[in-house]
């Protein structure tokens, strides 16, 4: 809920900032009024600060969840491998093993070429952006009061869903999206791979008067083709982001409800915990719809198709 | 919501997952799943050889069992034949010993009777000479009259 002297608007801008990390130029006005006299690299204190730092700055709470959580899972997998046998499958390993069948099955269902980086990203990608996910169940303002406490500031910004920053499903996207290059390259040759953008989805005519059409229908296509190409990752990411997002705003305005009386906090309970228990849902949905389409991607990297 | 070096880091991240997972947990714990799943299966497999061959035997069984109940049959058929066969063996050997003893009986009988029949007539012969010397009054010279004598005992 929203700590004393705060507007519900700022409570919510507050909760939607991410802990940036990046260089204040000398002569930079902060937020507190005072200048910066050299530059610095400094915690943003603002949302205007955070912006002003441009593309040189990190998030450190999105890096930090992200990268704890990989090795929450990297512990977890640890576990399985040092039990793993062919006997009876007991506790931590039968459930990984579950989850290792469930994306090796639909990996197999879908992706039908040969290419060993494909299941483990699918693992990777499954596994990761749930427990990412995972983070919007535990109730918005826990971690970031103990995270304000521990550093003694209570303006201190701290977002602990990774997945409801861009940075990070971008990031994710944009990885998905140079593998799926780097693979269409690799399988069809650069020249498939260009054929592949110029020659769809209209077959530009080879002989006859028609072939002066030729090269206005290569660009049509190229054009198409490459929209295309680019809308894969980008709506892959933000399909993510916009999920968490709106479902970390939720979460946010049903936590303003239990600032504002008796009866609304009442129902604020309820609320969350529906809310939550739907989300429970969503977050697998997420998840492994991230997967699903980069495995879909990945197969369409190598399909050869025929003309 | 900046666009920021977040994004790399995020990827860098994200890479080095997917190589831990591709080196470490995936081939780990695939390579122990399909061991698994190939135990399993040689396992049912199994059974189900041991199933057949347990039917096989049965059947083998049955038959060694039938043969066996045959055998049996036959062999004591062929002991009843054969104990009928002594048995008439035996029944014609004492209806032979009985004729020989008959037969020998028989003959003793009669060589009994015919030794009986020539004391009988020396005694005759000689009854008849007291006789007949009773009747003439005196003595008969045995000498003498010898022939008739011989001649009367043989008539009897």
């Amino acid at each position: 809920m929203a700590s004393e002297g705060q507007t519900s608007t700022e409570y919510i801008q507050h909760h939607l900032q991410n802990l940036a990390y990046g260089k204040l130029e000398a002569g930079y006005t902060r937020a507190d009024g005072s200048v910066v006299t050299q530059d610095t690299w400094t915690i943003a204190h603002s949302a205007q600060e955070a912006a002003d730092m441009g593309f040189w700055a990190i998030h450190l709470d999105t890096l930090g969840w992200s990268i704890a959580l990989a090795l929450i899972l990297g512990f977890v997998f640890r576990k399985a491998i040092a039990g793993a046998n062919t006997g009876t499958p007991k506790g931590v390993q039968s459930f990984v093993e579950l989850i290792v069948d469930f994306v090796n099955n639909t990996v197999t269902d879908i992706f039908h070429h040969k290419n060993r980086v494909i299941a483990p990203m699918a693992l990777t990608i499954f596994t990761w952006v749930f427990m990412m996910n995972l983070m919007d169940l535990i109730p918005v303002d826990w971690l970031p009061q103990v995270a304000a406490a521990a550093a003694g500031d209570p303006h201190f910004y701290f977002k602990v869903v990774p997945t409801t920053d861009p940075n990070a499903t971008m990031g994710m996207a944009l990885t998905v999206f140079a593998l799926m290059v780097f693979y269409s390259i690799t399988q069809k040759g650069f020249i498939g791979f260009v054929k592949e953008l110029t020659m769809h989805p209209f077959a530009p005519p080879t002989k006859g008067a028609a072939i002066v059409l030729a090269p206005l229908m290569i660009a049509i296509n190229f054009i198409l083709e490459t929209v295309s190409l680019i809308a894969k990752p980008i709506s892959l990411g933000l399909r993510l982001f916009g999920n968490m997002y709106a479902g970390e705003m939720i979460f946010i305005l049903i936590a303003l409800m239990f600032g504002a009386g008796a009866l609304m906090a009442g129902m604020g309970f309820f609320l969350q915990m529906g809310w939550a228990i739907f989300h429970i849902l969503v977050i697998t949905l997420q998840a492994f719809v991230f997967m699903v389409l980069t495995i879909v991607y990945m197969a369409m990297a190598h399909d050869v198709e025929e003309h | 919501m900046n666009i920021n070096l977040t994004l790399i880091g995020q990827s860098v991240t994200f890479i080095a997952f997917i190589w831990f997972c591709m080196k470490f947990v995936w081939p780990a714990l695939i390579s122990v799943m399909e061991e698994r799943e190939k135990k399993i299966a040689d396992g049912l497999e199994a059974a189900d050889r041991a199933d057949k061959d347990l039917e096989l035997a049965q059947k083998k069984a049955g038959e060694t069992l039938t043969e066996a109940k045959q055998q049996a049959a036959e062999i004591i058929e062929q002991a009843n034949k054969r104990a009928n066969q002594i048995v008439d063996e035996a029944k014609d050997q004492a209806r032979a010993e009985g004729d020989r003893l008959k037969v020998a009986a028989q003959a003793e009988i009669e060589q009994e009777a015919n030794r009986a029949k020539e004391e009988l007539r020396a005694k005759v012969a000689t009854l008849a000479l007291a006789g007949a010397e009773k009747v003439l009054g005196n003595t008969i010279d045995a000498n003498a009259h010898n022939d008739l004598v011989d001649k009367l005992a043989a008539e009897l």
